[in-house]
C-alpha cells in the first residue's frame, strides 16, 4: 500500500477515523535523517499490508505537529483507533520501525 | 549451525561502514552490528565540506552513500545494542561471541566501532524531558523554536554555532557556560556574542531541568557565588562535548579514563583479534577523515591477522 501524504484538514478521516493501525512519519525536507528513513517507511508499507502508513511534513501541516507535540523529527507515532499508543523519536531502522508497528 | 563471520563490526559509523567495504573488497564475510540507524553521527551534519575530494554533501547523504556501498559488496547489517564479547579458542584460533540479549553472533576477527555521543548534562529529568524541550541538535531541532526562547549549554565550536543558528530563528537565545571564556573560535565567539538575541550567562552550570511534560525552566548556578537562579525557557540544546560508551567491553580491551578505548594508530587493542576505529578510539583528532582511515586501518588489520593465523 502506498504511503499517504496527509493534511491538516484530511487528518481527522485518514488518521483518527482510520480502520487500522496507523504509522504516523512526522518529517520535514530539510531534514537528513528523516530522508534516510523515507525509504524504509515506503517498503515497509509495501509489506504491511494490514498497517496504514501516513507521512505528515512538520513545515505544511503544522498544526498536526504542535497538537502531538512533535519537536524533534523524525517522529513516529502509531496510532490505534484515533489514539496514540506508541512513539518514537529519532532515525530508527527497518527491523525496529517492523517491531513498532507489530508489537 | 551459525554462520562464523571474519569480521564483526561493532557500530556502523563512519569507520565501521569503511571497515566493512575494505572487509569486504578482502574477500572477508563483514557483519555489521548497530543499535540504531547506521550512519552515525555525520547524519546530523547539514553539509559536510572538508571531506577531501568531495566539495559539499549533506551528512545523510555521505552516510547513505557509504551503506550502499557496503551493502553492495555484501556487507550485513543487524540491529540491536551489543552486551558483550566472549571469546572461545579451538586450536589456539580464537571465535569470538558477540552478544546481543536473545541474539548472539560468532566472528573470527571484531572491530569495535562505537563513535561516540553527546555528552548529557547528567540531571534527573533529562531523559523524560528529551524531545519535549531538551535537545543535543539543534539544526535538527531548532525549527520547532521560532519565536521562542531556548538557552545553549555548552562553550566549544558546537555550541557557538549552535547559537548563531538559533539566534536567527529564536526570540532570545541564552548561552550557558561554566567557564570565563569560550572555548571556541574566538571570531565565531564575537560574532555570536554580538548577536542582538544572544544573551550570555558565563562562569554558570545547568543544575536543574523544570517542567512537566515539558520543559518550562532551567536551574543554573553561578560557578563562583553558589547562587541559584531560574531560566524561563522552552528549550534548551545541549552542546557539552561527546562521549563513548565502550562498557561492554572493558573485559577485553584496555578503555582510559575518559571512556576511550586504549589504542594506537595501528587499530590493536590488548586482545589480539580484537581491533578499534574510529572515534571510540584514543586519538587526538576526530573528524571524518581520521574515522574513515581508522576504517581502513583496522579492517586490513583483521585481514592480516586472520590470513596470518590461519
Amino acid at each position: 500500500m502506498a504511503v499517504v501524504h496527509v493534511t491538516t484538514e484530511s487528518f481527522e478521516a485518514e488518521v483518527l477515523k482510520a480502520g487500522q493501525p496507523v504509522l504516523v512519519d512526522f518529517f520535514a525536507t530539510w531534514c537528513g535523517p528523516c530522508q534516510m528513513v523515507g525509504p524504509l517507511v515506503e517498503q515497509l508499507s509495501e509489506e504491511n499490508p494490514t498497517v496504514k502508513f501516513v507521512k505528515i511534513d512538520v513545515d505544511e501541516v503544522g498544526e498536526i505537529a504542535r497538537q502531538y507535540q512533535v519537536e524533534s523529527i523524525p517522529t513516529f507515532k502509531l496510532f490505534k483507533n484515533g489514539q496514540v499508543v506508541k512513539t518514537e523519536v529519532g532515525a530508527l531502522p527497518k527491523s525496529m520501525l517492523q517491531k513498532m508497528i507489530e508489537g | 549451525m551459525h554462520e562464523i563471520y571474519d569480521i564483526i563490526v561493532i557500530g556502523a559509523g563512519t569507520a565501521g561502514m569503511t571497515a566493512a567495504i575494505y572487509g569486504q573488497r578482502a574477500g572477508k564475510q563483514v557483519l555489521m552490528i548497530e543499535e540504531g540507524m547506521y550512519g552515525g553521527q555525520i547524519i546530523n551534519t547539514p553539509e559536510v565540506e572538508n571531506y577531501p575530494g568531495v566539495a559539499k554533501i549533506p551528512g545523510f547523504q555521505f552516510a547513505m552513500n557509504l551503506f550502499e556501498q557496503a551493502s553492495a559488496l555484501g556487507a550485513k547489517l543487524e540491529s540491536g545494542r551489543v552486551t558483550g564479547i566472549t571469546s572461545v579458542s579451538t586450536d589456539g584460533k580464537p571465535i569470538f561471541t558477540v552478544s546481543m540479549g536473545e541474539q548472539n553472533f560468532q566472528g573470527k576477527t571484531v572491530i569495535l566501532a562505537t563513535g561516540a555521543k553527546n555528552r548529557k548534562l547528567g540531571l534527573s529529568n533529562e531523559q523524560a524531558l528529551t524531545g519535549r524541550g531538551v535537545s543535543y541538535c539543534a539544526t535538527c531541532d531548532g525549527a520547532f523554536y521560532r519565536d521562542k526562547t531556548v538557552a545553549v549549554v555548552g562553550g566549544g565550536n558546537t555550541a557557538l554555532e549552535d547559537a548563531e543558528y538559533l539566534a536567527d530563528i529564536c526570540k532570545q537565545v541564552y548561552i550557558i557556560h561554566r567557564r570565563e571564556e569560550f572555548r571556541g573560535e574566538s571570531g565565531l565567539a564575537n560574532r555570536v556574542s554580538q548577536k542582538p538575541t544572544v544573551t550570555l550567562a558565563m562562569n554558570a552550570v545547568v543544575t536543574g531541568l523544570i517542567g512537566e511534560g515539558h520543559l518550562e525552566q532551567v536551574e543554573i548556578e553561578d560557578v563562583r557565588t553558589k547562587e541559584r537562579k531560574q531560566l524561563s525557557v522552552d528549550g534548551v540544546f545541549v552542546a557539552i562535548g561527546q562521549e563513548p560508551d565502550n562498557g561492554a567491553f572493558a573485559d577485553l580491551v584496555e578503555i582510559d579514563e575518559q571512556g576511550y578505548i586504549v589504542a594506537g594508530e595501528d587499530c590493536k587493542t590488548a586482545t589480539p583479534g580484537i581491533f578499534v576505529a574510529g572515534d571510540c578510539r584514543t586519538k587526538t583528532v576526530r573528524q571524518l577523515t581520521t574515522a574513515a582511515a581508522d576504517g581502513a586501518v583496522a579492517a586490513l588489520a583483521a585481514v592480516s591477522y586472520m590470513n596470518y593465523n590461519s
